[in-house]
């Protein structure tokens, strides 16, 4: 009898508890080595920018909510940051500050999640739990603010829908307070850990040349040297303001992406800071915006710094209170695409940690 | 026990054996039970959490309903599934774990049956739970069993190289295999004990056995977040138990394996301590070695297949040859042992 080997054909997800949600990938496996991998995306579509063309903008804002779930103030801001540009609408001092010091918190509490279910994907327990004990304060924070707890539809064009409630600051100063101990406490019981290092360094590594050509952003891009920061380089909101540097990697592998995320951790601590301290005692947190919002003809892009990215809003708008036509540049969308081409040759164990690293929300991949 | 099995067999002692293995069994199943009542209330306190405490009082009956839960259920055998493997697949790893369990000597005469070469037996039986791993991956005819399944067959016996390995010295040091008789060479308090000329053998037994028993760092058999399950995706019920059953009742055998090899058994640490009966040392010594075990669960991430294999053969094994070398040097020019 004459023995034969094939390819095994393996399908991971769109129920498996390392793909984040709803992702599917086909990967050919030679024994445990990968040989070819082609994610399949589309099974949490919902079509947010088809239906936003029949809204009006303010409703518009609970759908984009529902994007990036983990890191939901950012997309609202995206939304009413196109509509503000275009209206050229002022956004009051007050009403800044709040969306910077949400959107900060965010990116901390969006961070956190990815800590924790990465080391989850790693192997590791009980960094999962200390991640949502640490994010749970967020949630509490922004339940405070806004009432919700994941979904917040916060911000609406011109300014944000909530004031700060009596004592809401002193508690978030207390909160950037205790994360900064906690942070070094996470550094002290994962980054050195020898297990840890062994299974990210030099795993799933790529150059500043290859990132940029598949258009990764983010952390993604940050790990190979590239200082892009869309804070820094195209300040929005507020960030002019304040005193913070760009975290960059080196090498472009799971390690360094590791290391520039919880690094932003740290950055963001600091924005917060300095935000809490000049934060104005009191104002408006609504500028002066018509009544109904018909956007001038023409069209609008901006692109602000998410957690995992460059999100991107681009509306045509034809004088009507709806949009004729609505675009979100999704970040996680576009940094998955690199995943066929680092998964190739990698072992079993190493889709979980390259995917894990690549850090997308389903949600916001299928739109 | 030895009195019996001197004798020639006959109604009386074949009951007396029976009633024997009924009480080991019983001690066991209670084991399992609070070990993993006290496993889920550990990594609990560590991860700030309470840990189960709602069914019963502190949460003590949590595991008699998840066990009943799981013999309530269907029986769910797969379609495509090799139906007489996957049968006999769980009784395959549940009944070596608990044969072994007969030549453990809980003081020096409580014990179900001297064996001559206790280590040997214990290392030859369990290597019989490898096959009935690999026997379910296959026979489940899931990929993710089957990757699982080759996984473990690969890991348990890379590893059983160096545990086999790493004894080696303590039995040069005893001149015997016999467990008893290992622990009576260790007469006295804690410097008489193995684990300080042993210290090499020490740490290259523990991590071995930690990847036997499949457990963090080395639990990739069944790595949740790459293989769904591993070789027991496929089960449910009370199939699925006697796999979660024979996993414990390893963790018992190799907790008790380490107390009697290298921690002096049941002898007392301190002379001052010497009023405290035998039973109670080996009890606190074997669940300090529990309780490391879920705290190493409960702190460390997982290692990779390959970075698994080369530690095994690449680490271990020449440890072990060292800790060999080490021992025979220090019997010849320092008279260690007997």
């Amino acid at each position: 009898m004459t023995t034969r080997t094939e390819e095994l054909l393996l399908n991971v997800g769109p129920q498996h508890p390392s793909t984040h949600g709803v992702l599917r990938i086909v990967v050919k496996l030679d024994g445990e080595i990968v040989t070819e991998a082609e994610p399949v995306t589309g099974y949490l579509h919902r079509g947010t920018e088809k239906l936003a063309e029949s809204l009006n903008y303010t409703q518009i804002i609970p759908y984009t909510d529902r994007m990036d779930y983990v890191s939901a103030m950012t997309n609202n801001y995206v939304l009413c940051y196109a509509v503000e540009k275009m209206m050229g609408i002022e956004v009051p001092e007050r009403a800044q500050f709040l969306r910077l010091i949400a959107m900060e918190l965010q990116r901390i509490a969006s961070h956190l999640v990815w800590w924790g279910t990465y080391l989850l994907d790693i192997g590791a327990l009980s960094p999962f739990l200390f991640a949502f004990n640490d994010r749970e304060r967020i949630l509490q924070l922004f339940n405070e603010l806004c009432g919700a707890r994941l979904t917040y539809n916060y911000m609406r064009i011109g300014g944000v829908k909530w004031d700060a409630p009596e004592g809401w600051i002193d508690r978030v100063k207390q909160f950037v307070k205790d994360m900064k101990s906690h942070l070094d406490e996470y550094h002290n019981l994962v980054s050195g850990n020898e297990i840890f290092l062994s299974r990210v360094k030099g795993v799933g590594a790529y150059d500043a040349r290859t990132a940029i050509e598949y258009g990764l952003s983010g952390p993604n891009l940050r790990c190979t040297g590239v200082k892009w920061d869309l804070r820094k380089n195209e300040p929005y909101c507020i960030y002019d303001r304040f005193e913070f540097d760009v975290p960059v990697g080196k090498n472009g592998d799971c390690y360094d992406r590791y290391y520039v995320r919880m690094e932003e951790i740290r950055q963001s601590l600091r924005i917060l800071e300095q935000a809490l301290e000049q934060f104005p005692p009191e104002g408006e947190t609504m500028g002066k915006v018509p009544r109904v919002i018909r956007p001038p003809v023409g069209e609008v892009f901006v692109r602000i710094e998410s957690p995992r990215g460059e999100l991107g809003c681009y509306i045509v708008s034809r004088g009507k209170a709806e949009p004729y036509r609505l675009k979100f540049r999704r970040p996680s969308f576009v940094n998955l695409q690199i995943l066929p081409k680092l998964l190739v040759g990698e072992s079993m164990t190493n889709l979980v940690t390259i995917l894990g690293s690549i850090d997308i929300v389903l949600g916001e991949v299928d739109g | 026990m030895q009195r019996y099995w001197d004798e020639p067999l006959s109604w009386t002692n074949a009951g007396i054996f029976t009633l024997g293995a009924v009480a080991v069994l019983a001690v066991v199943i209670v084991f399992v039970t609070y070990a993993i009542y006290f496993e889920r209330k550990v990594i609990g306190w560590m991860q700030f959490r309470k840990g189960p405490n709602r069914v019963g009082p502190f949460g003590l009956l949590q595991t008699v309903a998840d066990v009943a839960k799981l013999l309530l259920k269907e029986d769910v055998i797969p379609a495509k599934a090799d139906r007489a493997l996957f049968i006999l697949a769980p009784a395959l790893a549940f009944v070596p774990s608990f044969a072994v369990l007969a030549i453990i000597p809980y003081g020096m005469n409580l014990q179900f049956a001297d064996v001559n070469v206790g280590f040997l037996y214990y290392v030859a039986l369990s290597g019989v739970t490898t096959i009935s791993v690999v026997i379910a991956g296959w026979a489940s005819n899931n990929k993710y069993a089957l990757l699982g399944g080759m996984r473990s067959g690969a890991q348990m016996i890379s590893y059983e190289v160096p545990l086999v390995l790493s004894v080696v010295g303590v039995a040069m040091m005893t001149g015997s295999l016999n467990l008893r008789e290992i622990v009576q060479a260790q007469e006295g308090y804690f410097w008489n004990w193995n684990f300080l000329p042993q210290i090499i053998g020490f740490g290259v037994f523990i991590v071995s056995a930690l990847a036997e028993l499949n457990r963090t760092p080395f639990d990739l058999p069944e790595a949740e977040s790459e293989l769904v399950a591993g070789y027991h995706v496929e089960y449910s019920g009370f199939r699925f138990a006697f796999f979660m059953l024979a996993e414990y009742v390893y963790l018992y055998a190799i907790a008790c394996l380490t107390t009697l090899l290298f921690l002096g058994g049941w002898n007392p640490p301190l002379p001052q301590l010497d009023f405290i009966p035998g039973i109670v040392w080996f009890i606190l010594k074997f669940l300090f070695i529990v309780f490391s075990v879920f705290w190493i669960r409960a702190t460390f991430p997982r290692l990779r297949v390959d970075q698994l294999m080369g530690m095994a053969w690449k680490v271990l094994v020449p440890l072990a040859i060292l800790n060999i070398l080490v021992t025979a040097a220090g019997i010849q020019w320092f008279g260690w042992g007997g």
